[in-house]
């Protein structure tokens, strides 16, 4: 067993994990920040998708004691208290999801592409989002919900 | 995962001096960690490499030196690259998701392991997953195997777009060996044919570390494609996919590139139909000629002749593309 001390949503935290426990594992099973998903939990539908400073990476396919040191944000940090992330409210203004189960990953992923600043068309949105898989097929409000937080963004 | 500890060299000499028989190299863990899930690879310990390996881009007159640990995406933004070398950031654009591409390194790309169905189930037969126990994809689900350069023992291709690139620039592997000499392997031998021992997919010698690669300076930054033909149009591996390059005078070709991906066991360059456009003129009957030399050199199995009109289109298309980049 390895302690890890890492920043989750800005608080410092330490687990004790085994070498094998994913990033994911650790969050949900030993941080109990249940917001993350495990879909695939083999880099393939993005479910899992959280921000370790401002990049977008898949917890699934991370070891959490590579980590150590690090500062990690999921689903659970990114809302300014009750005051919902803009992505958020877009995603509920757009209906950009059915069922929930791709929405974290989703709107991590979404705040991780804005961050990088490189999608500047609908087409690159959606070629820069395809790492986050819907099964409900809510694609079309996703990317709705998107661009409208990127149009607020650049204007301002 | 069969359990396992984890250490963090700080430098490429405890890196090397620290691995023991039956343990491996991490980077971004994007493959690895994939493959340890699905008892694919058990390492008894692994080493953490972020630390020890440079994750910096050096650039000079000669060429570009990229350290092992620079990410993917971090390559493909970077402006040296993009403005030199843009045939490279396109690939790796066309490559993964972002999510993988921030957390994949230079030298996990390379080592990255065949996505071969039989080789990712245990319970198949699977020449390079278990030497010996036969190629489930000769005569089986073949319609993503090679087309080009396999054996009888094994029909895998190789998966990384970054690679194709990389074989269409000349690139080459900076290794560091257990004796701690450095040595520069050409990206052509680096990668290998299957033959009898497709279990060894390239000639990193063992318990080797990748450092840098290295692509001379070119000026092949003007003319270049990179086109990836797959089942979706993003966030799959490649049925096919071409790299090519130009260089021009006029409306004369002085010197050509071409490789692919998901054709072959490595990165395949089509020298026959690179010699071919040499001194030719840019034209679509000439890009259609060397289209045509590079399918006639192909074989295809029980279930992949469409890769080989596939790969005829998709060399005429990426020809075409150059002249507009
Ligand atoms: C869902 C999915 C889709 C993908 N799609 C694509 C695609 O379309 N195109 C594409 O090109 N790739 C694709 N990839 C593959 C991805 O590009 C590779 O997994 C990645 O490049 C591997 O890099 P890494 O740093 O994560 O390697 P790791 O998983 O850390 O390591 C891979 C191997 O390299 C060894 N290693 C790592 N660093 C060194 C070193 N410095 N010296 C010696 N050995 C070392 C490790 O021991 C291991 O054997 C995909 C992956 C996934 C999961
Ligand atoms: S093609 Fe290669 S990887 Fe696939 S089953 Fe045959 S031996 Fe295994
Ligand atoms: S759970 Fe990580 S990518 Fe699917
Ligand atoms: S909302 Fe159900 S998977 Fe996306």
């Amino acid at each position: 067993m390895t302690n890890i001390s890492f920043t989750v949503n800005g608080q410092p935290r330490t687990v004790t994990v085994a070498p094998w426990v994913s990033l994911l594992d650790a969050l949900r099973e030993h941080l109990h920040l249940t917001g993350t998903k495990k879909g695939c939990d083999h880099g393939q539908c993005g479910a899992c998708t959280v921000l370790c400073e401002d990049k977008r990476i898949l917890s699934c396919l991370t070891l959490a004691v590579m980590k150590n040191g690090r500062s990690i944000t999921t689903i659970e940090g990114i809302a300014d208290g009750e005051k919902l992330h803009p992505l958020q409210q877009a995603f509920i203004d757009h209906d950009a999801f059915q069922c929930g189960y791709c929405t974290p990953g989703q709107l991590c992923s979404a705040i991780g592409m804005l961050h990088e600043g490189k999608a500047r068309t609908r087409e690159e949105v959606k070629e820069l989002m395809s790492g986050n898989l819907c099964r409900c097929g809510a694609n079309v409000g996703i990317i709705d919900a998107i661009m409208q937080v990127k149009e607020t963004y650049s204007h301002e | 995962m069969k359990p396992f500890t984890l250490r963090k060299p700080n430098d490429i000499k405890q890196a090397l001096s620290g691995k023991k028989a039956g343990e491996a190299y991490i980077a971004g863990g994007t493959n690895l960690v994939d493959l340890m899930k699905k008892h694919i690879a058990e390492p008894d310990a692994l080493l953490d490499v972020t630390t020890a390996l440079s994750a910096g881009i050096e650039t000079s007159s000669r060429g570009i030196r990229i350290g092992a640990m620079v990410r993917n995406s971090h390559i493909a933004s970077h402006a040296a690259i993009q403005s030199q070398y843009p045939l490279l950031a396109k690939a790796i654009l066309a490559g993964a998701s972002p999510q993988i591409r921030n957390m994949a390194s230079t030298a996990g790309n390379l080592l990255q392991r065949t996505r071969c169905p039989y080789f990712y189930d245990i319970t198949l037969p699977c020449n390079k997953r278990k030497p010996g126990s036969g190629c489930g994809a000769l005569e089986g689900e073949n319609r993503m195997s090679a087309i080009v350069g396999y054996s009888e023992h094994c029909v895998a291709v190789h998966p990384s777009d970054m690679c194709v690139a990389l074989a269409a620039l000349d690139a080459s592997v900076v290794v560091s060996g257990s004796g701690g000499k450095s040595e520069s392997i050409p990206f052509a031998s680096f990668h290998r044919l299957p033959g009898t021992t497709p279990e060894i997919d390239n000639n990193l010698p063992v318990n080797a570390l990748i450092t840098a690669v290295e692509i001379p300076a070119n000026a092949f930054h003007k003319h270049y494609a990179y086109l990836k033909v797959r089942d979706r149009t993003s966030y799959a591996f490649a049925l096919v996919s071409v790299a090519a390059a130009l260089q021009l005078s006029g409306t004369k070709i002085t010197a050509a590139r071409l490789a692919s991906g998901g054709v072959a066991h490595k990165p395949w360059r089509w020298h026959e139909a690179e010699k071919f456009l040499q001194g030719k003129e840019a034209t679509a009957a000439n890009f259609s000629q060397a289209a045509a030399i590079a399918a006639r050199s192909t074989k295809p199995l029980s279930h992949n002749g469409y890769k080989v009109t596939m790969l005829q289109g998709a060399i005429e298309t990426a020809l075409h593309n150059c002249l507009n980049a």
